[in-house]
């Protein structure tokens, strides 16, 4: 069915329910507990989990698929902003024509971009993009100015022309919609002291997250996600064979910067405003890191780490000392300070911290990412009935970037 | 899933849009927004939860840090804790000590990054997931901005830290976001007699600007303010946020024939300038017959500390320094020592600031509302608070108030007491109209309560 095999499908309808179903399932805790802290299910971080998933996704198509490690994929994302606030400001509200050209304007962008980057592979390619996307960084925050208006980032206004719409409700700027269901809007349930937010934004995120997962399977498993495969295995050969890795290649460059471009343009359609550091070499940094740490090259992975990152980013950044003192308010005085003092470099700004220790041991101890983690206490459960068998699935699907 | 692939029948579409229906249908019963007046009412809650979002990584963050200092001690005071600092000079007596309307105050934290798009996900993180009524802080105009249009359209107070910039106040402006601190122009205003005093009025000036928002409301501002009384401008020069090292900036300085230097840099970028301008012996030359001279427009006590024995005499504007005399600044000087042992920068003054006039203007409006908030504050008048008598301008919601113009001292007795107030420019000379070319283009729109 739908063109997947029985395993794929199988993944994909798990990854189905839990996209329908995450605001419940990231609301494990009851709104009024302690542990409410480490809830993510909140409106803006599932649409970060769901946007940054495309991203990572679409990311994956190419340094999964191909091996090329692009450092500037954060360049398309931005473009991709811009391109969908323009829309906004000048059209309508409707966020439809705004990922439409966010999408069109990121693959324009990459095609040139890949164009000429790809010329080169290996580091010097790395290098390129990388140098690529800090000169749109650049641009973005100062010379083009009048464009992304600078550092401030790119914003509505009162009196934007939004020729299919209105500028401005009794003073307001009309919130984004989809054919007038607004993007914040949505609706909670209050089931017994848990409180879960179903919102619209989320949900369109969830549709296209979903929707991109679904390509980004039926690519891997095609004739020309076989030919990407081929180019990363060995890429002198394939010449050899009488095939040129070149329109390949530059396909998954242009597709996966079609990704970032989406991802861009539900961004600004949840949140209406494109900053210039978006773009910054940090921020491609980000996509790297969340591929790797999920699983490079596994269809899950991208969207398990960016995730991992965002969680990490959004919740643990928020605990402050008063809230450690608060959970080891339990023990006596002096080993409450204790503990406060040990646990305070990893909380607060020192989420980076506690991610880059993450990010260590992953890479270490499990170089096939949080997939092949899963997959490894899987097979602890398996190994009775049919050990040998599962654990030559696994080794197969998990199979690692270099 | 079997139905997926059979041909859809007259049947299944009617069943599928009738269940289509009933889900659009669904939020309106189910909409708990709709039975509050405005966005996370605390309702019959004894606790209230404000949001601060300062930046506690990147290039702001000692700021950010002392920011959040002067929160706690707000918080503090407002539950009627601590000695009460500010709240005891303040010109207004509705606030009792006993939280703000009765419920006691509670807060959240945020890391900006100062990064636009880090401070919107942690705003929206506290608005959204911890209920905060008012988001408050921050340490750069580019932040300040995005934050406040995004509390614009959630429907939630802004009060802005730390923000320099024009656009804050002007064509950013917005009818839920409040600045206490001054801005570019009043700066520019406030600099331009004393400099005549200082330097004359035939004088070339050199601009090196950061280049960014900030930077460039900042030049045109000492600009326009110094070219009204005679001076020259010969070059602006721009230079990149992130440079570290400005002597290919300063290079051509020396071969032009500029008299003054005007540093329009900030935080970590005016340490390294001003280092580097100093080291080029700008200082002890001599231009046109005239000593040569440096100028920072906007001086925080952090950079002064930072830049270090290179401050002296240089001349600057600030919003507040801990060393005023007033009953006001002395209390919250003497409070916020006792708590940390230090006295408190500008960025904290500001922000302790915000948050008592936030918790003072809910109780004069008698609600959390937004939109009572924003009525009580406009075209409030108070005194008390630092800066002398200030008017909260209901037409673009910024302070009116004296402006600091400060010179780094030559004998500094600590590491705290690096600079020295020269002259306290009367609110008059800094006024502007709402709709100065400045801070032209924007509208304030209306009060946006959320719900």
């Amino acid at each position: 069915m739908l063109g997947l095999n029985s395993k794929d499908q199988k993944l994909f309808l798990v990854v189905i329910v839990v996209t329908l179903l995450a605001p419940f399932i990231l609301n494990p805790f009851p709104e009024n507990s302690e542990l409410a802290q480490f809830n993510a299910g909140y409106p803006d971080l599932m649409q970060r989990f769901a946007i940054f998933g495309i991203f990572a996704i679409g990311f994956n198509i190419l340094f999964g698929l191909t091996g090329y490690l692009s450092f500037g994929h954060a360049a398309f994302l931005g473009v991709g902003s811009y391109a969908g606030v323009w829309m906004l400001k000048l059209l309508s509200m409707n966020v439809v024509p705004a990922i439409i050209m966010s999408v069109i304007f990121a693959g324009l962008f990459s095609l040139l971009v890949g164009f000429v980057s790809l010329r080169r592979s290996g580091i010097y390619f790395s290098i390129l993009t990388l140098a690529f996307a800090q000169m749109s960084f650049a641009l973005a925050y100062s010379v083009l100015t009048p464009i992304t208006n600078g550092e401030t980032g790119l914003q509505l206004a009162l009196d934007d022309p939004r020729i299919l719409g209105v500028s401005q409700i009794d003073g307001s700027i009309p919130p984004t919609n989809f054919f007038g269901l607004e993007m914040r809007d949505g609706f909670e349930l209050a089931l017994g002291p848990w409180v879960f937010t179903l919102n619209f934004g989320y949900y369109l995120c969830a549709v296209f997250v979903l929707g991109a997962f679904y390509l980004s399977m039926r690519i891997f498993n095609s004739p020309f996600g076989m030919m990407l495969r081929a180019i990363k295995t060995n890429q002198t050969r394939l010449p050899y064979t009488g095939m040129n890795p070149k329109p390949y290649t530059l396909a998954a460059f242009v597709i996966s910067g079609m990704y970032a471009g989406l991802a861009g343009g539900l961004m600004v359609a949840m949140d209406p405003l494109a900053g210039a550091e978006r773009m910054q070499w940090t921020a491609s940094g980000e996509v790297v890191l969340m591929t790797i740490l999920g699983g490079a090259g596994t269809l899950l992975g991208p969207l398990l780490g960016a995730g991992v990152i965002k969680y990490f980013e959004n919740i643990f950044s928020k605990i402050n000392d008063t809230i450690l003192y608060e959970w080891f308010s339990f023990m006596p005085d002096g080993l409450q300070d204790v503990f406060v003092f040990l646990i305070h470099p990893f909380i607060g700004k020192g989420w980076h911290l506690t991610l880059g220790i993450m990010f260590m041991l992953v890479v270490i101890f499990l170089p096939g990412g949080v997939v092949e983690g899963g997959q490894r206490f899987m097979r602890l459960f398996k190994r009775g009935d049919k050990g040998s068998k599962s654990s030559g699935d696994a080794a197969r699907s998990a199979s690692p970037a270099e | 899933m079997s139905e997926i692939g059979k041909a859809a029948s007259r049947r299944s579409v009617l069943k599928g849009s009738l269940a289509a229906g009933a889900a659009i249908a669904m939020p309106t019963i189910f909409t708990s927004q709709a039975k509050a007046a405005f966005l996370n009412d605390p309702g019959a809650a004894s606790t209230v939860t404000l949001g601060f979002n300062v930046p506690q990584s990147g290039p702001y963050a000692d700021e950010g840090a002392d920011e959040l200092r002067a929160y706690l001690l707000a918080v503090e005071h407002l539950n009627g804790e601590g000695d009460g600092g500010m709240m005891n000079t303040f010109s207004s007596k509705a606030l009792k000590g006993n939280g703000i309307l009765g419920k006691k105050v509670e807060y959240v934290t945020g890391d900006t990054q100062t990064k636009s798009d880090a401070a919107r996900a942690s705003a929206k993180s506290m608005i959204e997931k911890d209920g905060a009524i008012m988001i408050t802080g921050g340490s750069s105009s580019g932040v300040a901005v995005a934050v406040q249009a995004l509390c614009q359209e959630a429907g939630v107070i802004f009060m802005a830290g730390l923000t320099h910039s024009n656009d804050t106040t002007g064509k950013d402006k917005k009818a839920n976001g409040f600045r206490h601190f001054f801005n570019s122009y009043m700066s520019g205003a406030a600099l331009a007699p004393v400099l005549k005093n200082a330097y004359g009025t035939d004088r070339k000036a050199y601009h090196l600007t950061a280049d960014y928002n900030w930077g460039y409301t900042t030049e045109e501002a000492v600009r326009t303010s110094t070219e009204s009384m005679g001076w020259e401008t010969v070059e602006a020069v721009k230079t990149p946020l992130a440079q570290t090292d400005f002597s290919s900036y300063i290079t051509p300085v020396l071969q032009s024939d500029a008299d003054v230097l005007v540093l329009n840099h900030y935080g970590g970028n005016m340490v390294n300038s001003l280092t580097n301008a100093v080291q080029f012996g700008l200082r002890d030359r001599v231009a046109n017959g005239k000593n040569f001279e440096i100028i920072v427009p906007l001086y925080s006590r952090l950079m002064a500390k930072g830049a270090g024995a290179n401050v002296k005499g240089i001349f600057g504007s600030t919003n507040w320094h801990w060393s005023l005399q007033d009953e006001a600044s002395k209390a919250f000087v003497q409070s916020f020592g006792t708590k940390y042992g230090f006295p408190p920068s500008q960025a904290a003054h500001t922000c302790y600031v915000q948050a008592l006039l936030y918790a003072d203007a809910v109780e004069r409006g008698g609600s959390f509302n937004p939109c009572s908030v924003v009525e009580a504050l406009e075209g409030f008048e108070f005194d008390g608070m630092g800066n002398g008598p200030t008017l909260y301008r209901a037409e673009d919601h910024q302070c009116f108030k004296d402006v600091l113009v400060v010179k780094g001292k030559e004998n500094p007795s600590s590491e705290f007491d690096l600079l020295e107030i020269v002259e306290v420019t009367p609110v008059a000379q800094v006024t502007y109209a709402p709709d100065h070319p400045q801070f032209a283009g924007g509208q304030l729109g209306t009060c946006n309560p959320g719900a």
